[in-house]
């Protein structure tokens, strides 16, 4: 619950600092170290989180030292070891970037008070040492279902979800309402993958949406895997760049893309570090902050599609539309958000259902 | 040139020489590999296999080696006995997984009592999941004459689904806000496995393994059971007349391993993993059919393979993280110590000759 009122109280939730110790003097010297879920090659999230790293030590030079990473951390007991490894290896700063290590993360915080921790997509804060940060990705899922539904033919649109949590589920209902907006007909189908990187998996999870006729597959795993089965199809099928630009899919199948920016907010927390302004902090920036960036969108969507897909970037960049504006009823009918109202930070945060209209039910 | 003789018995001195060989030829090639990546190859291997040890942080790193090393031996021992008898389970994973779940439920059921009686309840129910797990190859290839590798195998597969409905679903934390994740066992001592000695590593899984190995040992060594099961996998025919029942065999290894898969799982769940989550599973089931054929599959042998195979995942890490190798490197380096073993094999069975020098000998 505590969760919830602090976010509640936060309209902007951009930089929402908490009342936290401020470590008021500055180092000279940062060491800062990641934790990645995935290898750095998957193309996706693991890759776009070592940008940032590469941007820290571009931004920084000789005076951060962000040379150490490790790579496929499984989420669970492993990652409290290699936390640990790197709090007693003289890392100030470590960003551990998936949500299965929110409870490692926080265990070996308290153990040592003295090193930051960021925890990328969590909600835990159980130490002053510890801080989140997230993205809104469920923005950019807004622009990619405007053109799911312009785009489809079949009027099935697809969505291949990694596992059924607040992060995911929100993903789904974005697109799917703002597909629904510009095309009443459209029908959504969701397969849930249970995995972040497994390129089989998310590769056989496209194909069988491909066989039940969906043309338009937006995924929320990490491999380029979806795209390369909806290549196949001779640009009848077609997906969206996820987590990276993945370019090299372009112009179709992969017509625009959600690229995670990670590099400002991390060139941001090591700079705090670095000169003493360092506090605790619950940051979840959206298009508006840049830290999502939407791929260019290619020729193959047409021009009128495009256009409008951009005039809803910059609506939800400027603050002038918000991707869930009521009226929006939940899937068993009950009303959620009146007409007008927009969706409170602590409801996206734990939402656990789906809108009217997505047909099936989020795994119990 | 060279000719491969065979021995007419087994060379005793050769299956335990061979384990150590196999460790140096990984350390050679291993070190090429790093070099050919760049890395000065003796600061890798001592990172992996010294450091842990007697660095500057072996304190920590000798109780997490402790972690690591208890599932491996717990599962290896029980693989080891179906192994010798010739019965192949490959799905520890899975009855792994399936204790810890079973097991996990107990506890979970009866949150928030607290009684000094449910983690024994919860060490039974773990134990009593693996042994049903195995028990669906068993059966099936007793009754059936199926293939229990096969069978075993996919096996772990359907346990992984369910591993995520639990998490996600039956075992969830209603306070987790619909997250997916079971309570946490950290904060609940009834069910919780902790430290014993706090900095140590040891818990009460450390505890079962060391049980697990003597137990075996004396299975294998004093026990008539033992003895079948030497027998079974030396020479079936001669089992077969001595009124060895096979298929009372495959039940009983299948059962004994999954029974301890499952109590490796249940500890894991309630000590180091601290929940149940859809990740929690990382490959203890595999990697101990490695260890078991590193550790002769011999109790004792298998305790000390656990430990080196702990030994390679903490100093890999280290070594990845503090050293900047791809973790794909560590994982290679893994895969060739099971190469080498395999290939060094050869020596224990045949022995290798010059050509010419075994001309001449005749």
């Amino acid at each position: 619950m505590k969760r919830r009122t602090l976010l509640a109280s936060a309209a902007t939730a951009l930089g929402l600092t908490l009342s936290g110790t401020a470590w008021a003097e500055g180092m000279d010297k940062v060491k800062a170290c990641f934790v990645y879920v995935g290898p750095i090659g998957d193309g996706g999230w693991t890759y776009q989180h070592d940008q940032g790293r590469l941007a820290v030590i571009e931004k920084f030079g000789d005076k951060v030292d962000a040379s150490t990473y490790q790579e496929s951390v499984p989420e669970g007991a492993d990652a409290e070891r290699v936390l640990t490894q790197m709090a007693l290896g003289g890392c100030n700063i470590i960003f551990t970037t998936s949500f299965g290590y929110m409870d490692a993360t926080n265990a070996v915080a308290k153990k040592f008070p003295n090193v930051k921790f960021e925890h990328a997509t969590g909600f835990k804060r159980e130490a002053p040492n510890v801080s989140t940060y997230n993205a809104r990705f469920y923005e950019g899922r807004a622009v990619e279902g405007l053109i799911a539904g312009r785009m489809t033919k079949s009027n099935k649109i697809g969505y291949i979800g990694s596992f059924p949590i607040p992060e995911v589920v929100m993903g789904i209902n974005a697109y799917y309402l703002n597909a629904k907006k510009v095309n009443p007909d459209v029908e959504l189908t969701v397969v849930w993958a249970y995995t972040w990187f497994d390129p089989a998996k998310e590769a056989d999870a496209a194909k069988a949406m491909i066989e039940q006729g969906v043309d338009v597959i937006a995924s929320h795993t990490d491999s380029t895997a979806p795209l390369a089965e909806a290549a196949k199809s001779n640009g009848a099928v077609i997906g969206f760049g996820q987590a990276s630009d993945m370019a090299e899919y372009k112009p179709s199948p992969r017509v625009t893309s959600i690229i995670d920016n990670w590099g400002p907010y991390y060139i941001d927390r090591v700079g705090a570090l670095l000169d003493g302004t360092y506090e605790q902090a619950d940051v979840w920036a959206g298009i508006k902050g840049g830290e999502v960036l939407i791929g260019e969108i290619t020729e193959a969507v047409p021009a009128e599609v495009k256009a409008e897909a951009e005039k809803l970037r910059d609506d939800i960049a400027s603050g002038a539309y918000h991707p869930f504006t009521g009226p929006i009823n939940k899937q068993d009918g009950s009303p959620w958000l009146a007409e007008g109202q927009t969706a409170p930070d602590g409801d996206l945060l734990g939402m656990n259902f789906y809108v009217e209209g997505i047909s099936g039910d989020i795994p119990q | 040139m060279f000719t491969l003789e065979k021995r007419p018995t087994p060379s005793k001195a050769w299956a335990w020489g061979t384990p150590f060989l196999a460790v140096a030829l990984t350390m050679v090639a291993g070190g090429l590999l790093f070099a050919a990546l760049g890395k000065d190859p003796f600061a890798v291997v001592r990172t992996i296999f010294w450091d842990p040890l007697f660095g500057e942080f072996a304190r920590y790193l000798r109780g997490q080696l402790l972690v690591k090393a208890a599932p491996l031996t717990l599962i290896a021992v029980g693989l080891a006995l179906g192994f010798r008898a010739g019965i192949w389970n490959i799905g520890a994973e899975g009855q792994y997984i399936i204790g810890a779940i079973t097991g996990a439920a107990i506890g979970l059921a009866v949150y928030p009592t607290e009684s000094r009686w449910i983690f024994p309840l919860m060490i039974l129910g773990g134990a009593f999941g693996g042994w049903v797990w195995a028990m669906i190859p068993a059966l099936l290839r007793t009754k059936f004459n199926t293939n229990e590798i096969l069978v075993s195998l996919m096996l772990v597969y359907v346990a992984e689904t369910i591993l995520s409905k639990a998490a996600t679903g039956f075992l969830r934390n209603p306070e987790g806000m619909g997250f997916p994740g079971s309570r946490s066992f950290s904060s609940y001592a009834a069910a919780g496995n902790p430290e014993l000695i706090a900095g140590t590593g040891l818990h009460w899984g450390v505890v079962a393994a060391l049980i697990a190995v003597i137990w075996a040992y004396v299975l294998l060594q004093r026990h008539l059971l033992g003895y079948q099961i030497k027998l079974a996998g030396q020479a079936p025919r001669a089992a077969r007349f001595a009124g060895v029942s096979a298929d009372r065999l495959v039940m009983l290894c299948m059962g004994m391993s999954g029974a301890l898969a499952g109590l490796a799982g249940l500890f894991e769940v309630t000590g180091p993993a601290g929940q149940i989550s859809i990740d929690f599973n990382v490959g203890y089931g595999f990697t101990a059919i490695i260890v078991a054929f590193l550790g002769r599959l011999n109790p004792f042998g298998i305790l000390l393979a656990a430990l080196l195979m702990a030994l390679t995942y903490v100093g890999g890490e280290m070594a990845a993280t503090n050293l900047g190798l791809p973790s794909s490197a560590i994982r290679v380096f893994q895969g060739m110590l099971l190469f080498f073993l395999l290939a060094v094999d050869l020596l224990s069975n045949y022995r290798i000759r010059l050509a010419g020098a075994a001309r001449e000998v005749r």
